[in-house]
């Protein structure tokens, strides 16, 4: 990657770089809880890339994406809490969680993939419904999810001697994690470059523009879909091992559908199918609720004395508009796809 | 008391509801080809108004079923004009672009109108105020109240009244041409979009009535309450044939039934200490099931399961539902 680049690429590199490893310092004088803001972010960005799989490559909208979140989070939750008694060490667990969510994928891909593109979007729902009223109820009568009160005391990442949860130093825990979080991420990013460009990338954008004619031209799309769903799903359940970690808590209340569907919200605003515009979506609906935190609140209160509207509901009212005006005015994002962008230009009259 | 016969009442009684939600889904469908997302959110506003409406005039004069009709009557413009902005404002200025878009707004604003009656009406459910009384039958064991009465009648007129303008009516005879193909209906001097504004504004009124129905007989409205109810009217809607009138009639009862029936019934038949040899064992199975006790797998909690389970099921071994014709690929 950094071989071809001229020298003035390779310096705009390094001063991201740069900045990317001296942002929790920065972020950390303004507080540490904006380093966990920060993390949450990133584990977000890493959400969106998985979905962005299904979704942007190869057209699959998946509503129900959060399940995956959510097997990952409990497979870790299970695995290393004292509700079984179990302490894996997370370079066990995550692996883990990534299979078993990456077969829960090719579960629930394998029946819908004769299913058109609304269709499957409301199977996938429905499916990401059943998850969570699994997880609701599966106390009785053995516990095993400990129903809607959830998991605690969740062990935080150890390797030997060093946790992650424990301050050392100038490095406090969620530095740690950032930190952590970060490498995880680039080497995703990496991932999705190398997968975009291969030969399962095109045969992806192949079924998204015209599956019969991908199958005509010798694509196997049966597997390459399920291949899709289950590659998704497994960076879905890694997301969700490192929240249950960083949280050390879980419970059904994380994982309802409208964190599928502000996921799925993070992809669309970016640009479906582009790497760099679904984590620029990413980060920017990430921080955006912190950031009407410390504008809308103060501003109600000198206009009007007292808090009218509740920032968390102005949240989900900016979204939703958010999604329409995208839809009617940039249907392929904010940073589309240059493939993607002039193929829905084609599709209008 | 029978219970096979009450879990029967009570899920013809939601099953009419499914229906009427669900008609208002499949003749959307119908004509372009679109789930229309937000119309679960729209019936919830049917319901969200009425009961406002309700509860402020509860303590007047008026005799109690005016103070309903009234509800009723308020909620039905309300939801019509909801239905016919959101086909103008997010799915006219989308017909021609690709499939995805009109789905994402269409989750778009219905978020925007959950929270809207978020900010209107609050987090907390409306109570149905105790204003009529309801009196309660009893048939063959089995225990029949006044509004399941009223619910299963109305649905059955509203039912009717549409299957008589869409197949007696020269607007009918309109819309059912659109569905079969819009250039050409347009062609014969139809307005194609004055058909498809109608069937959003009509699914609009039919589902403003089923959102008071089924809050009357739940005796709360909530903010939330239409995805659940739209969901499942939808999947009522699919597993008819969706874009098939009788199909989702037949859909929404089938779905209100097997709901019914698999919540009443799954403990049941999920009780290992019931299950042949299971029960009577040594062990830690034998000591649990000794003297009558129960070792449920499944209770009547995964009621929601069933629809989606349904849902899933139908889309993968008939994916054109029960009467629905098979369509070719339109991708």
């Amino acid at each position: 990657m950094v071989a071809g680049m001229s020298a003035r690429e390779k310096l705009g590199l390094a001063a991201i770089a740069v900045s990317l490893i001296a942002l929790p310092f920065v972020l950390a004088m303004a507080g540490t809880a904006w380093v966990r803001i920060t993390n949450f972010a990133v584990l977000f960005v890493l959400l969106s890339l998985g979905l962005n799989i299904v979704v942007g490559f190869a057209g699959l909208l998946d509503l129900g994406y959060v399940a995956f979140f959510a097997v990952g989070a409990y497979v870790y939750a299970l695995l290393a809490s004292p509700h079984f008694g179990l302490h894996l060490p997370f370079w066990v667990i995550l692996p883990i969680g990534a299979a078993v969510a990456g077969i829960a994928g090719a579960v629930l891909g394998a029946p819908t993939l004769r299913l058109r593109g609304d269709y499957l979007a409301i199977v996938t729902l429905g499916f990401g419904e059943i998850v969570r009223i699994f997880m609701n109820n599966l106390s009785n009568p053995i516990n095993v999810t400990n129903g809607p009160k959830g998991i605690n005391l969740i062990d935080p990442f150890r390797l030997g001697d060093f946790s992650f949860s424990a301050n050392s130093g100038a490095l406090s825990g969620p530095i740690k994690y950032y930190y952590f979080l970060l490498i995880v991420l680039l080497a995703v990013i990496v991932i999705n470059r190398r997968l975009q460009d291969s030969r399962i990338g095109r045969a992806w954008v192949a079924i998204r523009e015209d599956e019969i004619a991908a199958k005509a031209a010798g694509i196997n799309t049966r597997n390459i879909k399920l291949l899709a769903f289950a590659m998704g799903a497994s960076f879905g359940g890694i997301a969700g091992g490192m929240f249950a970690a960083i949280q050390g808590f879980v419970s059904p209340e994380s994982f309802i559908l409208n964190e599928s569907i502000m996921i799925l919200a993070m992809v669309v605003l970016g640009g479906m199918g582009n790497i760099w515009g679904v984590i620029a979506g990413a980060v920017l609906l990430s921080f955006m609720p912190e950031l009407l935190r410390y504008t809308v609140e103060p501003a109600q209160k000198a206009l009007f004395g007292k808090m009218l509207v509740d920032p968390e509901v102005l949240r989900m009212l900016i979204f939703g508009l958010a999604l329409v005006l995208t839809m009617r005015f940039r249907p392929a994002g904010l940073w589309p796809e240059t493939r993607h962008k002039r193929e829905l230009d084609a599709d209008r009259k | 008391m029978d219970i096979l016969l009450q879990q029967i009442i009570n899920g013809l009684t939601t099953g009419s509801v499914y229906a009427v939600v669900a008609l208002g889904y499949t003749m959307v469908y119908g004509v372009i080809q679109l789930i229309n997302f937000a119309h679960g959110e729209v019936v919830m506003i049917g319901a969200m108004v009425a009961f406002a409406v309700i509860t402020s005039l509860a303590g007047s004069a008026l005799p109690p079923l005016a103070i309903v009709l009234a509800g009723v009557l308020a909620a039905i413009p309300a939801c019509m004009a909801i239905g016919y902005s959101l086909e103008r404002v997010a799915y006219r200025p989308l017909r021609h672009a690709p499939r995805l878009a009109p789905l994402i707004t269409a989750i778009g604003m219905s978020i925007i109108l959950q929270h809207l009656a978020l900010l209107i009406w609050g987090r907390n459910p409306l109570a149905f105020p105790q204003i009529i009384d309801n009196p309660s039958f009893t048939i063959g064991g089995a225990a029949i109240s006044g509004v399941q009465i009223s619910i299963i009648l109305l649905s059955m007129v509203m039912m009717g009244g549409l299957s008589w303008f869409v197949y007696r009516t020269r607007f009918g005879i309109a819309i059912r041409a659109t569905a079969e193909n819009v250039h050409v209906a347009a062609l014969m001097g139809i307005n194609a979009n004055r058909v498809i504004a109608a069937t959003f504004v009509i699914g609009a009124g039919l589902g403003a009535v089923a959102g008071v129905m089924f809050g009357t007989y739940y005796g709360i409205a909530h903010y939330t309450m239409g995805f659940t109810l739209g969901l499942k009217a939808f999947s009522a809607a699919v597993l008819g044939g969706i874009g098939n009138l009788p199909g989702a009639m037949v859909g929404g009862l089938l779905l209100g039934l097997v709901e019914a029936l698999g919540t009443g019934y799954i403990g049941e038949f999920t009780d290992l200490c019931r299950w042949p040899g299971a029960g009577s064992g040594a062990g830690w199975m034998g000591e649990r099931c000794a003297d009558g006790g129960h070792f449920v797998l499944f209770g009547s909690n995964y009621q929601d399961v069933f629809a989606f389970l349904m849902l899933i099921l139908v889309l993968v071994f008939r994916p054109s539902g029960l009467l629905g014709e098979r369509v070719s690929e339109r991708a």
